[in-house]
């Protein structure tokens, strides 16, 4: 029988604070009744001797200093798991919303995981085709990789996202072995609409678990919500052996949630008001994609954030790529010109593609090919500020070749339609084509050797 | 009482508590009923403030601390090569062999394996005086490195037991000093040292000795000397930590520390799986062998960061003493400044910049010290060079923890985002870096190389300011404008970045480069600069002079060229003869004849 606390000292913002409990511990889950049968639930989250400082993820407000009835846990966060989460919608705190009922489950999960050892992980080298060529021909997506979308306000990253869904093909004898654990974080309604309507489209809903904390929810429970999804991932993953995709959006929000708090506990703020701990805690969250040695299964994270202002040296995305493998980042002038998907080839990156093509996983010429394509392409960013000075026609005859390029890349290669799913030989090929507008002499990155094997043949 | 406290205080890795009165401040303290391992920082009267360096969710309000009446200690002695550890040296391949996929708190502090047996070689006998830092076994640890017990600083005495040569434990007491007082000392294959405490030497000596790394841009043009500092800043995705690699794989010292301080788990997965893999490029063993892993990744706790940066420098100082050369990667020392930003706020420190505490330059500069070409108090030689990896806010340069570090190390790697994306690797930009070492090793250099090394180094730094300025005129009028001598300067700029500097790490045939091929690499753009710059200035028109397949095959050289061939650069030197000789020739039998 627990003890049920019925006095505060103080509720402020999303704490409250609580005199007199002689042994909380911390990090416990405390349940918090308010005005006769309404739950809130809080978590421990600094104790000083006697009085306890609990976050209330609905937030204090209706809270009354001696109307609630607040009993402790004893235990962390935990959720219920088991295969029956596939095809189910949870909330924000894992609760399901979709009228199906309870899970059934054996066995609760810690919420914040713990780290994986290193020596444990296994270094991720296989790829996944998505059908999209600028990801897999430049920025490919490996298996148990974390790559983010970086993007901005009114961006397509939602439609990015819906396509690598659709489109990622891991290898044909694991298909049917997978399963999506979407996490909304703070967003609009009709953003989780369009994915759940992707989901449906590309046959795969049966697959997906998803946990909503959208934009008119407790802002605090946004907090737990990308923890819930990635123990559900951990699950699945590590214990149903399938290859989980996680999308989590928007982590923007979530990054505000957590200043919110942070600032609420009138802790000392680092950059732009975000704590000192947010890199921390991302990643905690981030840190949670990988593959295990001895194990089947594997996480894949495709975290999607908007970037405020479109600035790329903002903590968020700032922190985000210091963690992640890579980044694939979007592009508001590239919409403009109509290229979906708007992705900014420089600025991107997929940091394990290194060791997950090449002769023995994609192409031998795949790693020359990409470098050469990233190198050209960053030229014709310099010689279209000289042209814009001096005009396109003032530019030397092999200057005039790199606009050209510039210009077929985004047309034919970068420029792909929605539905529109190309293989990786397509793209490769098409890379190969790109490069030939440029004399043989500017072919510095690539081997001679496959220079002579490949080029316009 | 016995030492013991009662939790009474809990933020994150920040725990208070009282009757502490007894506890001494830096000494190390098991908190809990989960025995979590922590370290008194503060104490005031009966209170105590602990940072825990385990995760203490779960930890309850008057559970209880225990002295263990030490300061925060490494165990140093053979198992440590080769391994991989976290922040406070408890070793992670154990933790995975006892189940650990994860890593779970509480598992109290293990370190080196105390059952492995040695195979060990007594060096001295009964009746010697030996005193502190002497050698009195040698274990051959790995294939590369052969570990020599000593007598750990602060003793001296006469051997009054010994045992046979045999295999023994790190437990096992290997022999008995007694010293002038009376006392006994029994010494075992292991020591124990305080982390934050630096291991002493006899003298420090000046540096004179280059870090070889087969990296060309750093090795002719930013060098770092044996026993120096370099810090490598950059902005995510610019190639810090395939720089810091590279350096770990191939630069020529003995034993290599490599720690990952916050980063990505990853990272150091492929270190484990690519280093048995790799070969050493001076003996052909596996470099395993010569490496020894910290891992503290983004998601362990944030208070074994701060001391995964000590553990890693004493194990090195550790190795030094043995008169090794040790190179020691710190990726990042950011994560590392940031953990200490993050516990100081717990604690309610005043910030200074940017919320970092006060401290942050003394302790910055305390690690780097920490570094230097030492005789040992053996008598023996040994070094510790640092390479750590910086990642500034949002790739600017202005911010505390680069600006400090900038003001303490000798070689500044400016990692370039510009570059990057370019993929021009490594992104080191050759006009914001810089290193000191440079007249230093200027000796070295005559002395191991070529007495003109440094000097085309200039001309070649010349060529590459001379072409920024004259970048800035080409991006608003275009090239064509510029008359043919400083087009040319262009020209051969490009050729020092695309042929030279640039370096492919996953080209088998680029990937190192040896010293002479470095230089003869320099030779031949030099004498390609010289010759084409004096047919400009004879009146012959840049497209006579840029012979593209002579241009191309230069910038292409670094593929083509392997270490047992260093005749093609002779040949490529007499093909620049050739052509422009002849171009000489045409010209001037061309001007005779119109007159």
């Amino acid at each position: 029988m627990k003890i049920k606390y019925l006095k505060l000292d103080k509720a402020e913002g999303p704490l409250i604070i609580m005199d007199e409990v002689p042994d909380a511990i911390y990090g416990e889950i405390v349940d918090i009744e308010v005005s006769g049968n309404k739950h809130r639930t809080g978590q421990v989250i600094q104790i000083d001797k006697n009085k306890v400082i609990i976050q209330v993820f609905q937030g204090s407000s209706g809270i009354s200093l001696d109307g609630v009835a607040v009993s402790f846990s004893g235990k962390p966060m935990q959720i219920s798991l088991s295969h029956e989460i596939l095809g189910r919608v949870f909330n924000g705190m894992g609760k399901p919303i979709d009228g199906a009922g309870e899970i059934y489950a054996h066995q609760d999960y810690n919420i914040n995981g713990r780290p994986m050892n290193p020596v444990a992980r296994l270094y991720p080298r296989n790829y996944i085709q998505t059908g999209i060529s600028t990801i897999d021909g430049l920025l490919t997506l490996i298996r148990g990789q974390k790559l983010p979308i970086f993007s901005g306000d009114g961006l397509p990253h939602n439609q990015l996202a819906a396509q690598i869904v659709r489109q990622a093909r891991i290898s044909e004898e694991e298909a049917g072995n997978f399963a999506i654990v979407f996490a909304a974080l703070g967003i609009k309604h009709d953003e989780a609409d369009f994915f759940a309507k992707a989901f449906e489209e590309a046959g795969v809903m049966d697959w997906v678990t998803m946990f909503l904390n959208l934009a008119d929810d407790p802002v605090m429970e946004r907090i737990i919500t990308p923890r819930c999804a990635l123990t559900a991932a951990e699950y699945l993953a590590f214990e149903c052996g399938r290859e989980v995709l996680v999308i989590m959006t928007d982590m923007t929000s979530y990054c505000e949630a957590l200043r919110e708090i942070s600032s609420a506990r009138e802790e000392v703020p680092s950059r732009k008001g975000y704590p000192g701990y947010l890199y921390s805690d991302l990643a905690s969250l981030y840190e949670r994609a990988g593959m295990l040695k001895n194990t089947k299964g594997s996480i894949t994270q495709i975290a999607i954030l908007t970037m405020p202002n479109d600035d790329i040296t903002h903590p968020i995305p700032d922190l985000t790529g210091y963690i992640t493998e890579g980044q694939i980042v979007l592009d508001r002038s590239l919409y403009q010109l109509g290229i979906y998907p708007p992705i900014n080839i420089l600025p991107s990156l997929s940091r394990l593609m290194k060791d997950g093509i090449g002769k023995e996983f994609t192409r031998e010429d795949h790693p020359d090919l990409a470098n050469q394509v990233f190198s050209s392409y960053s030229k014709v960013q310099e010689i279209r500020a000289l042209a814009q000075i001096i005009g396109e026609d003032e530019l030397s005859e092999i200057d005039r070749k790199y606009m050209e390029f510039g210009r077929q890349l985004e047309e034919k290669f970068a420029k792909q339609d929605f539905e529109e799913y190309r293989n990786l030989n397509q793209t490769l090929d098409t890379m190969w084509k790109l490069i030939e507008i440029l004399p043989e002499e500017e072919l510095t990155r690539i081997d001679p050797v496959l220079v002579k094997k490949h080029l316009r043949k | 009482m016995d030492g013991k406290g009662k939790v009474i205080y809990i933020n994150g890795p920040v725990v208070k508590a009282e009757h502490m009165a007894d506890f001494k401040v830096r000494e190390m303290v098991m908190v809990g009923e989960k025995k979590l391992i922590g370290e008194v920082i503060s104490l005031e009267e009966e209170i105590g403030t602990i940072q825990v360096y385990e995760d203490t969710t779960g930890l309850r309000i008057a559970e209880e601390v225990y002295s263990t009446g030490k300061p925060l200690s490494l165990r140093l002695g053979p198992g440590i090569i080769g391994n991989i550890f976290d922040g406070i040296e408890r070793p992670l391949s154990k933790i995975y062999a006892g189940g650990g996929q994860f890593i779970p708190e509480g598992i109290g502090l293990i370190s080196l394996d105390e059952e492995k047996l040695w195979n060990t070689e007594i060096t001295v006998k009964k009746g010697d005086l030996l005193k502190s830092g002497d050698v009195f076994a040698h274990i051959q640890e790995t294939s590369l490195i052969i570990h020599k017990a000593m007598v750990p600083p602060g003793i001296k005495g006469k051997v009054i037991r010994i045992v046979d040569n045999g295999y023994y434990t790190i437990i096992d007491t290997i022999l008995i000093l007694l010293d002038e007082e009376g006392n006994n000392y029994e010494l075992k294959l292991a020591q124990e040292w305080p982390v934050r405490q630096p291991r002493p030497v006899w003298q420090r000596m000046p540096l004179e000795k280059l870090l070889i790394t087969g990296q060309r841009v750093i090795d002719t043009f930013f060098p770092l000397a044996k026993g120096g500092t370099a810090a490598i800043p950059g902005g995510f995705g610019t190639g810090k930590t395939i720089t810091q690699h590279q350096l770990a794989k191939w630069s020529d010292a003995d034993l290599i520390v490599y720690i990952g301080c916050g980063e990505r788990g990853n990272e150091m997965t492929e270190v484990l799986e690519d280093f048995p893999k790799l070969k050493d490029h001076n003996t052909g063993n596996p470099l395993l062998d010569r490496t020894v892993l910290i891992a503290n990744t983004s998601n362990m706790p944030v208070a074994a960061r701060e001391a995964s940066i000590y553990t890693g420098i004493t194990i090195a100082e550790y190795f030094r003493d043995m008169g090794y050369n040790v190179a020691l990667m710190a990726d990042s020392t950011s994560r590392w400044a940031e953990a200490l930003r993050e516990i100081s706020g717990r604690l309610e420190e005043m910030p200074a910049e940017e919320g970092y505490p006060a401290y942050l330059a003394s302790r910055l500069a305390a690690f780097y010290e920490r570094a230097g070409y030492c005789k040992n108090l053996n008598g023996t030689e040994g070094s510790i060079s640092i390479i750590g990896a910086v990642s500034p806010a949002g790739g600017d340069f202005s911010e505390p923890v680069t600006k400090y570090t900038k003001r303490i190390v000798g070689t500044f790697l400016a990692l370039d985002r510009e570059l990057a994306h370019a993929r021009h690797f490594p992104s080191i930009n050759w006009l914001l870096s810089y290193s000191n070492y440079i007249p230093i090793l200027s000796d070295w250099f005559s002395d191991k190389v070529a007495s003109d090394l440094m000097e085309i180094r200039s001309k070649m730094m010349g060529i590459l300011q001379e072409e920024n300025k004259l970048m800035d005129i080409v991006k608003l009028v275009g090239e064509d404008v510029l008359p043919d001598d400083q087009r040319i300067i262009l020209e051969i700029a490009k050729i020092i970045k695309v042929g030279y500097l640039q370096q492919n790490a996953f080209h088998p045939q680029d990937l190192y480069t040896i010293l002479p091929n470095q230089y003869s690499m320099l030779k031949v753009i030099d004498k390609l600069y010289d010759r084409a710059y004096a047919c400009i200035k004879e009146g012959i028109p840049l497209s006579q002079v840029k012979e593209e397949k002579l241009f191309s095959d230069i910038s292409l050289m670094k593929y083509q060229i392997s270490e047992e061939k260093p005749e093609l650069f002779q040949k490529l030197i007499e093909r620049i003869n050739g052509y422009y000789d002849s171009l000489e020739n045409r010209y001037k039998e061309g001007s005779t004849d119109e007159d």
